[in-house]
This record gives structure tokens, sequence and C-alpha cells, in this order.
């Protein structure tokens, strides 16, 4: 991270400040000719994004808060259902069907379960994926004969589209497939509740551990070599280093890698619809949130939109956790780094 | 820096929490207006909307109307080869009102859904269409609150195929299916399989079970639910109890169509049922183990007197209410329906006619000798139920079934759910 370009940018703005303070009314008159033609330059873009996000984003919102269309018993006809109330946000967190709770067999039923699922592989693939992404990141980091033969060889996973990827651990994962070949076994790893799952989690970490792997070594590479130097000057020995040199220094990346990975996960919907159609175990073991949605459009739109301004709020809340709390790590970390606590 | 870094990552993360929302609002509910009335008589020219047209059949047909219709010149439009994406393109065009889709080709179980939202032409009146020479089953289809909203277009049925080398008469009962099951265990084969992961096939297969046995997914009306019937238990206790007892193997709760083919051309199956498509594959492939050692029949049914009830595949032609030439748009639907276009759809695509009389052709009985079993199953055979709610319902039938052949619940706990939540869909 550049601190360093930071705080240099501040001391100049800061001298200018000190220095020129006659041409400071020049200056403010030239800013807001200046930040007019920023407005028309940045004009264009606002314009784009209200358009594409702001409007549908809204949209969705006003269609949650409004009923889907009915069926008029005498003509056989849909009706548009008029305003709907809390109704399609109360029918998803507290499973209503009309006036009883919702069956096994409707998408209704299945919120909270699709909830506890996504974060399940949240968590399962984001905790894996950083061990494992960091032991290949510090691997990488050595010098030896073929490591650029290695870093890109690593990076194959990450290249090849997820829907690819998804049918591609299908295959290995079909009854008669690789897998049970290999292990000879013989797991039903699209039907189980539990296999399924950890097929999904084990084609997710085959294929994102690269990108966190990468991430990591950005971050390794900016560690100089003297700080480790000193450390063994000091004696310490190789898991000494690791904990108090490479693990602070290397924190401000690997949170960044962790952030994009949560929110990443917590969106997934191609793999698993892909390789189980969220099915397994009960039926919807696999079932996560985003593929609930896509579900549910097709039998109501504005249910539907109730449900993704759920997951979007849902995910909103983990990043801003995130960002809130260990962001706040980011930020203490660097400091500390400046005043050379560390 | 640093802070820049933060609001970065919350802008990140918002915007792809915003991605799920942004899906959402180019949707908007459809209903309104009554449009039924218009354009009834105005001709020109229009487009045909259909999924991929893999066998190359579609072109020369169109080329052939043009030639003889200059001034009423059809375009071909052609969509995706999935399904899912097809049903939403054509929900897409018509909540647009789009006068450019004036015939379009729709999945049997997607009829009730467009006619009950009023995007098709009910062909009633100047639209009234002959039925009369189509297999009646086809025709229940394509009718809605009944009126026959959609054209008969293509169908499909059930067949089961076995291997006539192992078992040389077929089975026609159920309870006679699982007695030759030990010729399967004598042979280290598995029995029996036919679509039974968590997906519309299982939907098929469990209606096929339930209808077979005596019971029905929904009353005559469409649309109220009656699984909760000792029939209904019967037919899904049939698969739960074969799946319990081994002669369904364990595996083919993860099978859809392809993977029962696979598993039947190795010669690791003795009985399966699938769709058609499937005997020309068996008896061409290279990978076939059972090229002429397979043989069809119609589903094996509760007693002998009467063959099982297949599910209905297929697909309509219907109106687009917001056609701006819909008499040219009627006559094209007739040219689809007519018996030459359908010896051709089925010479050349091997889709199956929905002309009764067809069935009974000699040189089409040449080329597909499947044809005569094929009508069996598709005279006795039992529409998917005809409901506008249909994505809800499936659901329902997939999710319960699924749970009760696995073990997970019991047959009468597994009804009462698909009872229960089939009357959720439609409210």
């Amino acid at each position: 991270m550049s601190v360093t370009s930071g705080v240099s940018a501040d001391d100049q703005a800061e001298q200018q400040a000190q220095a020129s303070p006659p041409e400071r009314k020049q200056g403010s008159t030239l800013r807001k000719g200046e930040g007019r033609l920023g407005l028309y330059l940045v004009a264009p873009t606002i314009i784009l994004l209200a358009v594409v996000i702001g409007y549908p984003v809204v949209k969705a919102i006003v269609m949650s808060f409004q009923k889907d269309p009915g069926l008029d018993k005498a003509t056989g006809m849909f009706v548009s259902g008029g305003s709907a109330g809390f109704s399609n946000y109360t029918h998803w967190i507290l499973q209503r069907c009309g006036t009883a709770s919702c069956p096994p067999g409707t998408l209704g039923a299945e919120f909270w379960d699709s909830v506890g699922t996504t974060f399940f592989f949240t968590a399962a693939t984001v905790i894996i994926e950083v061990l494992l992404g960091m032991w290949m990141a510090l691997v990488m980091n050595r010098a030896f004969r073929g490591r650029a033969l290695l870093r890109a060889s690593v990076l194959v996973p990450w290249a090849i589209p997820t829907a690819i990827t998804a049918k591609l651990w299908y295959f290995i994962f079909a009854y008669d497939g690789i897998a049970n070949r290999v292990l000879h076994t013989h797991i039903l790893w699209t039907g189980g509740e539990w296999a399924s799952r950890f097929a999904i989690i084990i084609a997710d970490v085959w294929k994102t551990t690269p990108f966190i792997a990468l991430l990591i070594l950005a971050g390794l590479q900016v560690i100089p070599a003297d700080t480790y130097e000193a450390a063994r000057v000091d004696g310490a020995n190789s898991w000494q280093r690791f904990t108090m040199v490479t693990l602070p220094l290397v924190r401000p990346a690997l949170m960044v890698a962790v952030l994009f990975r949560t929110l990443d996960a917590l969106r997934i919907y191609d793999l698993p619809a892909i390789l189980t159609g969220g099915g397994g175990g009960t039926g919807h073991s696999t079932t996560t949130l985003s593929i609930l949605v896509v579900d549910q459009i097709r039998g109501g739109f504005n249910s539907a939109a109730a449900l993704s301004t759920l997951t979007f709020l849902l995910i909103f809340l983990v990043a801003f956790i995130f960002v809130k709390f260990l962001g706040a790590h980011v930020v203490q970390t660097q400091q500390r780094q400046q005043k050379g606590t560390i | 820096m640093i802070r820049r870094t933060r609001g970065f990552s919350v802008a990140m993360a918002s915007l792809g929490a915003g991605v799920l929302l942004i899906g959402m609002g180019g949707c908007s509910s459809g209903g309104g207006s009554n449009t039924a009335g218009q354009n009834t008589n105005a001709r020109g020219p229009i487009t045909y909307v259909q999924g991929k047209d893999n066998n190359n059949v579609i072109r020369p047909l169109i080329d052939q109307w043009n030639a003889s219709h200059p001034n009423e010149k059809v375009t071909f439009k052609e969509q995706s080869d999935q399904a899912d994406q097809q049903h939403d393109d054509l929900v897409q065009h018509f909540q647009a009102k789009d006068p450019n889709y004036d015939v379009v080709d729709v999945d049997v179980v997607w009829t009730a859904e467009f006619a009950a939202k009023g995007w098709l032409q009910p062909l009633t009146g100047q639209f009234a269409l002959d039925t009369s020479a189509l297999l009646p089953t086809t025709v229940k289809t394509g009718t809605y609150n009944n009126t026959l909203y959609a054209a008969p277009q293509a169908s499909d049925g059930g067949l089961l195929y076995y291997r006539k080398d192992l078992v040389p008469t077929p089975p026609k009962t159920w309870d006679e299916m699982m007695a030759d099951c030990s010729i399967a265990k004598s042979h280290n084969m598995d029995c029996y399989a036919g679509q039974f992961a968590k997906y519309e096939g299982l939907t098929v297969n469990a209606a096929e079970a339930i209808n077979t046995a005596g019971g029905e997914i929904v009353k005559s009306d469409g649309r109220t639910p009656n699984v909760d019937t000792p029939e209904a238990n019967k037919g899904l206790s049939m698969l739960v109890d074969a799946y319990k007892n081994g002669n369904i193997p364990q595996q083919a709760i993860t099978y859809q169509e392809e993977q029962g083919r696979q598993s039947f051309e190795s010669g690791k199956l003795l009985f399966m049922r699938n769709w058609p498509y499937v005997y020309s594959l068996a008896t061409t492939d290279g990978s076939s183990v059972v090229k002429d050692k397979f043989g069809i029949a119609p589903l094996p049914g509760l007693d002998a007197s009467k063959p099982g009830a297949s599910s209905l595949g297929g697909h309509n032609a219907a109106i687009s209410q917001y056609s701006a030439h819909k008499a040219t748009a009627f006559d094209f639907v007739k040219f689809l329906e007519s018996a030459d276009t359908q010896k051709t759809f089925a010479t050349k695509a091997s889709l199956a006619p929905v002309i009764a009389s067809l069935y009974d052709d000699p040189t089409l009985i040449q080329t597909l000798p499947y044809l005569p079993t094929l009508k069996t199953s598709i005279i006795n055979a039992v529409p998917r139920p005809v409901t506008p709610f249909y994505p809800a319902v499936t659901e329902a039938i997939e999710t319960n079934a699924y749970a009760a052949i696995k073990g997970d619940k019991t047959v009468d706990q597994a009804l009462k759910d698909m009872q229960a939540a089939i009357k959720a869909a439609g409210s």
C-alpha cells in the first residue's frame, strides 16, 4: 500500500497552503471552474450508473411491496395483486404461505435453509481457501527454478469459466465418475446431503484458491527482505518470522482478499446451479440464496424482488461488519507500521 | 489510500449485492388489456419463434411456405436450446407486447401460464381449429379453462426399454417387472431406472407412477390438488419400495435422461423408462453394446389390462395476442398441423406426430419403428397438471417425491406435504 505517497501528497498540499496564502482566492476560482468541468466529465458516468444500477434497484424495492398477480377464479385469468405491504417479506422471513406456514415443497419453506447453506459455503470455502492460498503464496514467493511456470499454472483453474469448472466436476462426481473410481467408493456426490455440499466446496476451493494466493503473493512481495534479515539477526526462528513478520505485514492484502472472497461466496450461484442443480439431500441441500431467487423469478417477480432485496441486505450487512471491524485493523496495522511499533 | 480501499470495498460490496437486484428491476407484472379482438383479419409478414432447430427442419418448411405465400412471408426467430431460456425469452417479449412474436412454440407445461396471463389468442370463433384428427391427450395439453389456446405441434411419451436377449417378453405390469429383477440380479446388472434426480424429470416419473396406479395430481379443474389418496399412495410406493429393495439402484437418484441411457447402452441396466430419442442412439452409438439386444414396450401398468400412464412431453404452437397479422398467423399454425408437415417433423427430426393416423402409416413406421408402441403410450398418457402455477406445482411434486424415494419421509407424509404445497402454489 502506498502509505508514503499518501503522506507526501498531504504534506505537499499543506506546504502549498502555507507557502501561498495570497494565491488562495485565485486558486479557489480556478477550483470552481475545475469543479464544474469535473461535474461535466463525471456526469455521463453518473447518469449511466443511475440508469443501469439506480433505477433497477429502486424498481426492485418498489416491486417487492406489490403482490404477485393472482388468479381470478371465475375467468381463470391473472389479475394484478395490488399493494402487498410487507407480506412478501414476511412470506420469506416467517415462512408464511397465505395464512398457514409454508409446507415442504414450496420455495418459502426453503428460505432459512438456503441462508444457512449460503453462509456455510461461505465460511467453509473462505477458510480453506485462505489457508491453502497462504501456503501456495509462500511457496510461490520463494526463488527456485520453474517459479514462473508454477505461478502460471496455478492460475489455470482461475482462468477456466465457472460454468465449465462446474460441468467438469459434474463429470468427475458422477456415480461412474473418476472420483468414485479413484477412491473406490460408491458415494452419491450429487445426491447425498453432505456429499453434495462437499462436492461444491471442493470444486470451489479448486477454482478460487489461486485468486487468494495471488492476492496474498502481491502482499508478500512488498515486504522488504531486510525485515527478515533483521528478524534472523535477532534470533527469530522460521515460525516466529512467519507469525511476527510475515503475517502482520501481509494482513492488509489478506483482509482485502478475504473481503472479496466472502462477498463473492455469498452470492454464489453458477457452481451449485450447474453441479447439483441446488439439489442433494433433502432436495435443496445446496440451494443458495441466489438459486432461490432465480427459482422464484419464474413463480412471481414481486416475491422474487423481496427475496433479492433481503439477500442484498444480508450481504450488505456482512460487508459492513467486515469493513467496520476488519477494515479498522487494516488502518491500525498501517498506522502502527508507520510509527514503527512493529 | 487506506480510506479509498475501505470506501472502495463498501462500494464493491454494495455493487455486488446490487447485481442481484438488478436482475429483478426490468420485470414487471403482466395482466392487463384485452387484445383478443384485434388484428384478427389482418394479413402480412409474420415471425415464428421456436427453440434451437437441431435437425434443420424448420427452415426448409418455412421456405416452402414462403414460396407459396409471397405477401405473407414467415421469418424464423430461433431461440437457444435451453428450455428455461426459451421460456424467459417468451415472457419478456410478451410483457413488452411485441407485435413481432406472432406464432410461438410453447412447451406443453407453459401453455396454461401464458394463457392465464392473457398472452395467447384463444383458438375459438374464426380461429377454431379442427382437432378431430389429433390425439385427444395432446389436445388436453393446449387446453386451459376449457378453451383451446395452443395447437398441439409435437408430442412425446415415455417408453419402456428392455433387454430382449434377457427378457423375451416385456413385463406388462409393474409387479411383473419387479419379478423380472431376479434376472438382473443373476446377471449382476441394475434392474430399473427412470429419471429420479430432483428436476423436472422426477415430476414426470412420479406423476406417471401416481397416474398408473389410478391416482391423480390435480382434479379435473386443473387447480385442486388430489394426491392425498390411497391410489396416489400406491403409485408413489411402487417407486419408494423399489428404491428401498434395490430394484432401482441407489445411484438412480442422480439420474437424468442421459445417465440412464448411458447405463442402458453399456449393458448395465435391464429396464429403463425413457423418451423415444434413445431409440436411434442406442441402435447407432459406437459405445452401445446393446444395439440389437433391446426392445421397446409401453410402460408397465397396474394390471395387464391397461398399460402404464405416461406423462406427456412435446410442444404446442400458439398465436400471440399482440400479433399484428393474426389471420396469417392462424394459417401458418394450420400449416404446422397439416399431415405433410407432421410427417416431415417425424422423419427429419424424430418428433412424435400429433395426428393419430400417422402412427399407422407404414412408411413412417419403417423409419421410426417405435411409432406403434409410442402411440399406445401417448393414447394412455396423462398430461402433467395444466396450471398457470406450474413452476411451483412441479417444485412441490419434485421435492416431496424425492424425499419419499430417498426414505427421508414416509409416503403418507410426502403426499400430505405435496398436497399442501400444491395448494399453496395457487394461493
